[in-house]
């Protein structure tokens, strides 16, 4: 696609990119892991308000998922855009001051939560001045996107090539979604009242927070999965009419889940009957992008054995295929009866979001570093501990979540013989301490990870930089 | 994506030619579920437990579950502000707030000053990260926290606060159900009360005023309220006018405890009635 009569591309703002991901994604699953520890021992939240669980708790989730996930998401759709289009940025100075203010915007976001600034909205707690701020830097990533596409070079690409279409399918979603769920009037500098009440809000806001997972978590990490994995494996993508039908199907149809958020509650039967409907049948453009992923390793499976990076993007899918499969489940009224309000919707979100998204980011951003600063990496050793600290930190973790939410739910409808409860809420509580603990021990296995993968690449540049600054050696 | 002509072969191969067309047409895609799980709600009475708000002053009423709302009549005097047969609250002699023709089980209001600044200070704190208020129509639920729970019955919070987790007991029915000091010892301390407890203290709010907000400014309830009525939730001038005078003098902790103790509390619902099918 790009090797040869390369365009000199903008590489600048993806270098800032994506050491900026690496450093949130340390951050964030340090906030994550220390609020697991938070739940095992109550005792860590040593009576200071700015770290209380709760406060802490959404710091992780908007470290995790907007700081990390987002300078992902901008790192490596500004990075594919121009090699799958042939050109240079639309505008390098706008990809700049959209990559400078969301960093602010984050920064700010989890500051204002500490404090106890929050709408009350789950994963959309930025209040009002900062989401307007984050609204507009979206929209000028995704202008910038779309004109770079369109100011292509048509004899070479006269076709959107697949990953760019997701791209640009979560780029409007998100904006759409994020703004209708946002509306509000605000009270002070600090605070807003949200449009919406009771069961309307309620279906706005899982509308909302099903397609972060949907369209932030999902298709614009498929995006990177259809750049990065055939480059990491130097194959094509096993089939080109899979990643129509997906795309369509994904589009179209992840929007519709949120309901499945609200089974049994107030919200009409007939919405949660249809989002667990829907949410059944996206198995199947879940398992069609998933295979499209793993089927284009045919005939090159041998190089996982040597390729640490591949390995990182295979098993995301592996863990993609198992967290599309057991959402659905979920989704499923009996299933839900069980699981909602319990761990296992914990769990279920972490098979996904360290499984999936983490670990198919972790491989791209460790190709986009050999690429963009034209070096190996400083160890593949380390890169190969990483793989390994993240995997069984993912799986410690979402094992633990799977028996204390079962547990959990089968507690609380449990009867004696006498037909009563047979448990108090409390005696649940005390019953998850073992699982609590595992879980936070998973997270910080996974939390060293990130932490050896900042240190790989700071080591790696380093080395591309000495080497850069002495130029005779550097045409080795 | 082979053919490489100039003129488009099908569809698919005619938005893959031409950024914009893709664009519509995946804004497109995407929008339909929104227009068809959301847009129903606003107007499908069955919703909300056919709760009606009739006029533009946010008067609700309920003909088939009349116990379910508050009912009283605004209408506006001679000098054009709202007023209301009925009060929310009044100020006793000594100038302490207290409830006027409301009494718990006479149906949805909306909430008093102190107890709306409560509820600010649950979302500041993140309550709703670990405790629901949405009980689900189960046996089990029943019992450990009461009837399953209504939209009418979050009608006026904005935003809801039905929850995604349990980490802690779910909260819709909460008031009445423990002592205001039993409150204020479980904030203050958790463990002392539940020993199997892993929820944090929150000695801070014992200590803070309520009336004061971030860095110092002041918590505008004035403000609060008639946003609230621009909302849809319905106040009476004079409600609004007086809602800073009716949480001086209070703490966080009173606050919070005033919205704690309300939870569920408003509407006394009928067991051989059928609320939902």
């Amino acid at each position: 696609m790009d090797t040869t009569a390369q365009p000199q591309y903008d590489n600048g703002v993806v270098k800032y990119l994506t050491v900026g991901a690496i450093v949130f994604l340390v951050i964030g699953t340090f906030f994550g892991t220390f609020a697991a520890s938070q739940l095992a021992w109550p005792a860590l939240n040593f009576d200071i308000a700015e770290i209380t669980f709760a406060r802490l708790r959404v710091m992780h989730t908007n470290t995790v998922i907007f700081a990390f996930g987002g300078m992902t998401l901008m790192a490596t759709a500004f990075y594919t855009v121009q090699r799958t289009n042939g050109v240079k940025l639309w505008s390098n100075s706008m990809a700049w001051w959209t990559a400078i203010l969301f960093t602010i915007g984050l920064l700010l976001t989890v500051v204002s939560i500490s404090l106890g600034m929050t709408t009350g909205k789950e994963y959309h707690e930025q209040e009002w001045p900062l989401a307007i701020a984050i609204a507009v830097v979206w929209t000028m990533y995704t202008f910038n996107f779309v004109m770079t596409i369109a100011i292509r070079n048509k004899e070479t690409h006269s076709h959107v090539y697949v990953s760019n279409w997701f791209f640009l399918g979560m780029m409007i979603a998100i904006t759409y979604l994020y703004v209708v769920n946002g509306l509000a009037i605000p009270v002070s500098l600090f605070r807003s009242y949200s449009m919406f009440a009771g069961v309307q809000d309620a279906m706005i806001q899982w509308w909302w927070g099903h397609n972060a997972v949907g369209f932030f978590l999902t298709a614009g990490f498929l995006a990177i999965m259809y750049y990065f994995v055939p480059k990491q494996a130097q194959r094509p993508i096993y089939s080109y009419r899979l990643s129509v039908i997906h795309f369509w199907a994904l589009m179209f149809g992840y929007v519709w889940l949120g309901a499945h958020h609200l089974q049994y509650t107030a919200l009409p039967d007939w919405t949660g009957s249809l989002g667990a409907v829907i949410s059944l049948a996206m198995i199947i453009p879940s398992w069609g992008g998933a295979l499209n992923g793993m089927l284009t390793l045919s005939g090159a499976w041998d190089r996982l054995r040597t390729d640490y990076i591949l390995r990182f993007l295979i098993i995301s899918l592996a863990f993609y295929a198992m967290s599309t499969f057991e959402g659905p489940v979920m989704a499923a009224k009996t299933v839900n009866a069980l699981s909602h309000y319990t761990d296992w919707t914990v769990g279920h979100v972490h098979s996904g979001a360290l499984g999936w998204v983490a670990m198919v980011s972790i491989g791209a951003l460790y190709h986009m570093v050999m690429k963009l600063w034209k070096t190996e990496m400083y160890s593949m050793q380390l890169i190969n501990f990483h793989f390994w600290l993240a995997t069984i930190g993912t799986v410690f973790y979402i094992v633990a979540m799977w028996v204390s939410g079962i547990m959990q739910g089968l507690m609380w409808r449990a009867y004696d013989e006498y037909g009563t409860l047979a448990y108090t809420f409390a005696e649940s509580v005390a019953a998850m301490h073992p699982y609590y603990a595992m879980r936070a021990f998973g997270g910080l296995l996974f939390f060293s990870g990130a932490v050896v993968m900042l240190y790989n690449v700071v080591m790696t540049i380093r080395m591309a930089n000495a080497r850069a600054s002495k130029p005779v050696e550097a045409t080795a | 994506m082979s053919n490489h002509d100039d003129k488009p072969t099908n569809w698919q191969d005619g938005v893959e030619r031409n950024i914009f067309a893709l664009f519509l047409a995946t804004a497109l895609a995407v929008s339909i579920a929104g227009i068809v799980e959301i847009v129903p709600l606003f107007y499908l009475k069955s919703a909300v437990d056919y709760t009606e708000q009739t006029d533009k002053y946010g008067n609700a009423k309920n003909e088939k579950f009349p116990e379910l709302v508050w009912e009283r009549t605004f209408t506006e005097d001679a000098e054009g502000k709202i007023v209301s047969e009925k009060a929310l609250y009044k100020f006793d002699k000594n100038g302490k707030p207290m409830m006027a023709d409301w009494k718990a089980g006479d149906g949805v209001r909306p909430y008093t000053p102190l107890e709306l600044a409560g509820r600010d200070l649950y979302l500041r704190e993140g309550c709703y990260i670990c405790h629901s208020q949405m009980i689900r129509p189960f046996r089990d639920e029943r019992e450990r926290y009461g009837h399953f729970s209504l939209a009418t019955e979050s009608m006026y919070d904005h935003p809801m606060q039905w929850g995604s987790k349990r980490t802690g007991p779910d909260l819709a029915r909460l008031g009445g159900k423990y002592s205001d000091e039993w409150h204020v010892m479980h904030l203050l301390r958790p463990q002392d009360l539940v020993p199997e407890s892993v929820m944090p203290a929150y000695p801070w709010l014992a200590e803070r005023q309520v009336s004061e907000d971030f860095f110092g400014t002041e918590r505008d309830m004035k403000k609060r309220l008639s946003v609230m009525r621009t909302l849809g939730v319905p106040y009476t001038d004079w409600e609004i006018e007086n809602a800073n005078k009716a949480i001086e003098g209070y703490t966080e902790m009173d606050a919070m405890v005033a919205y704690l103790q309300v939870l569920g509390t408003m509407v006394k619902l009928d067991d051989s009635k059928v609320y939902r099918q």
